[in-house]
């Protein structure tokens, strides 16, 4: 019997954040700095939407590109929240999740051989749903020093006369990066110099620090025409179970969406659909009360890593730090295991979010202050025990 | 609301240092700003929060509607204070619609209670009608679930 699996999904390596679940699995009492979801349940005012508009016995199929509610709905938030403007008829695509929006652009727009740009360290999917697309993924590092946020100038010494597409996500899952003013604007410029098509995934865009609003590249001049303006409602409505997100696009772009959404698909849960309507009319003073519940964990985890010598940059939005614990001497991995098999702490290796995440672990603060608390203090201890805790009198008394 | 105060109001011994650090403030700092609020009398005091449904001997604790008269030169101030004073009295509120103070009053029984406000309350010159109901059960006193709800089960690691 032959092999039947095809090669390009065969030769897609195992994830690296797979491998480390299976780990953590079979351990008890882990105190998880790994968790890529809000520890808030849904608002209640969104699950009873759901939960009403099953009772109303709404179990059917919706449109291809999704409840007319709810595309108006957003498009009238983003009109007013991010100065996007996007016909609801014909502009709006409701996917399931947005997982789902990227792999639908991707697919509709990749000829064999097209490369697609996007930034390192990332989210794991862009990279496996490139090539699922048989697209060429061309990463572009970030680096510590500029707050891992894109630079023009590494963006356009990664482009070629094949490039088509450039996939952002800020902020960014792992680092926590955020793109705006000048660098953001200079980005823009190189995407319409080189006719390059933007599709942005913006999932995180409500979870921003320090008081700054978050301003979209499709809002930017000469842009609208080539973003694929991608959101949902996972990070910020705490509805990652519901799988529901949303595409934004010139129609053109939308149809072609559309068009793989509707054989994949066919529609995005309606049950979803309508608690997201709910959440996007109704939901804006949970979405501050999370988020400014966020922040105060982002000073706390930012402030005991600087206590603790490892150098770790203060994002500007997601719930995510990257503390660059290769100041230990330790590989991420090494790292990651060590700190697991012997404090019960769970984190991810930076490698599983690109090579350049290598000396680095990315730690969730969607997670109780208490406990965040409990697993820096084991940090520090896991540290010290080592000997490898960069400021501690031991380490200084190593040779270097 | 000053971040400060909310995080004191959802916990007044979170130790000074993590309060800190959720803050991006120093610790002096921290104990400055908590100083001249207490000094300003913004904060007025730090209690345990009990839980009333543990009473050990049939404490009761009733809410009582107040129709009271304003007064000329002092509107429902005089009179409202008058009723505050009294120890039994553990909070006292003017209200808009139908009456006029809220009167919350915790006795050793329902007896003692009743005679409070038909023996203090009710005879108090200004007082029109009192309306007494006895609190049977709490779900959540002071921003504090009783039974909390339990955090919904996440997988461990996700992307």
């Amino acid at each position: 019997m032959r092999d039947f699996i095809a090669n390009h999904v065969r030769d897609i390596p195992r994830s690296g954040i797979r491998d480390f679940f299976e780990v953590v699995q079979s351990m008890s009492d882990v105190i998880s700095l790994g968790i890529g979801e809000p520890d808030f349940a849904t608002p209640w005012h969104i699950r009873e939407a759901a939960i009403f508009s099953l009772e109303k016995g709404r179990t059917g199929y919706t449109s291809n590109l999704g409840l007319p509610r709810l595309r108006q709905a957003i498009a009238s938030h983003l009109a007013a929240r991010h100065d996007l403007t996007y016909d609801p008829k014909s502009e709006v695509l409701i996917a399931v999740g947005v997982s789902e929006a990227i792999d639908l652009a991707l697919r509709a727009i990749i000829n064999p051989g097209d490369e697609i740009l996007y930034h390192e360290p990332c989210y794991v999917s862009y990279n496996p749903s490139i090539t699922l697309a048989h697209g060429i993924p061309v990463a572009v590092s970030t680096r510590e020093e500029e707050g891992f946020s894109l630079t023009a100038e590494a963006l356009r010494a990664s482009i070629t006369p094949r490039s088509k597409a450039l996939l952002l996500n800020f902020p960014t899952n792992p680092t926590g990066a955020v793109l705006e003013g000048a660098e953001l604007e200079k980005i823009s410029r190189l995407c319409i110099e080189h006719d390059l098509l933007v599709l942005t995934d913006e999932i995180y865009c409500e979870i921003r620090y320090d008081g700054r609003a978050h301003t979209s590249i499709a809002s930017l001049p000469g842009m609208r025409e080539r973003t694929v303006y991608l959101n949902g409602f996972s990070k910020a409505y705490a509805m990652t179970g519901f799988r529901i997100g949303y595409a934004c696009a010139p129609v053109a772009l939308t149809e072609a969406m559309m068009k793989v959404h509707q054989y994949a698909i066919l529609c995005a849960p309606i049950t979803a659909q309508e608690a997201a309507v709910e959440a996007i009319e109704h939901g804006a003073a949970p979405v501050e009360a999370m988020r400014r519940e966020y922040e105060l964990r982002r000073n706390y985890i930012v402030s005991a890593f600087a206590d603790l010598g490892i150098p770790c940059n203060l994002p500007g939005g997601a719930f995510y730090v990257f503390p660059r614990v290769g100041v230990t001497g330790m590989t991420s991995r090494d790292f990651a295991l060590g700190l697991l098999e012997q404090k019960k702490v769970a984190v991810v290796p930076g490698t599983a979010f690109g090579p350049c995440g290598e000396g680095y672990v990315r730690c969730s603060y969607a997670t109780a202050l208490p406990q965040i608390k409990k697993a820096m203090i084991r940090i520090g201890d896991f540290l010290e025990e080592q000997g490898v805790r960069p400021n501690s009198p031991l380490a200084a008394a190593m040779p270097a | 609301m000053d971040p400060l105060l909310q995080l004191l109001r959802r916990n007044a011994l979170a130790p000074r240092e993590d309060i800190a650090r959720q803050l991006g403030i120093g610790v002096d700092e921290v104990a400055a700003r908590i100083a001249t609020l207490e000094r300003e009398g913004r904060i007025l005091g730090y209690q345990a929060i009990v839980d009333p449904e543990q009473v050990a001997n049939g404490e009761v604790t009733a809410v009582i509607e107040v129709k009271i008269t304003p007064e000329r030169d002092g509107g429902f101030d005089r009179l409202a204070s008058r009723i505050a004073r009294f120890d039994q009295v553990t909070g006292c509120y003017l209200m808009s619609g139908g009456y006029d103070l809220l009167v919350f009053v915790e006795g050793e029984n329902l007896r003692e209670v009743a005679r409070f406000v038909a023996e203090r309350l009710s005879t108090i010159e200004g007082v029109l009608s009192t309306a007494t109901h006895f609190r049977l059960k709490t779900y959540k006193e002071n921003g504090t679930l009783l039974q909390a709800e339990p955090t919904p089960a996440r997988l461990q690691v996700s992307p």
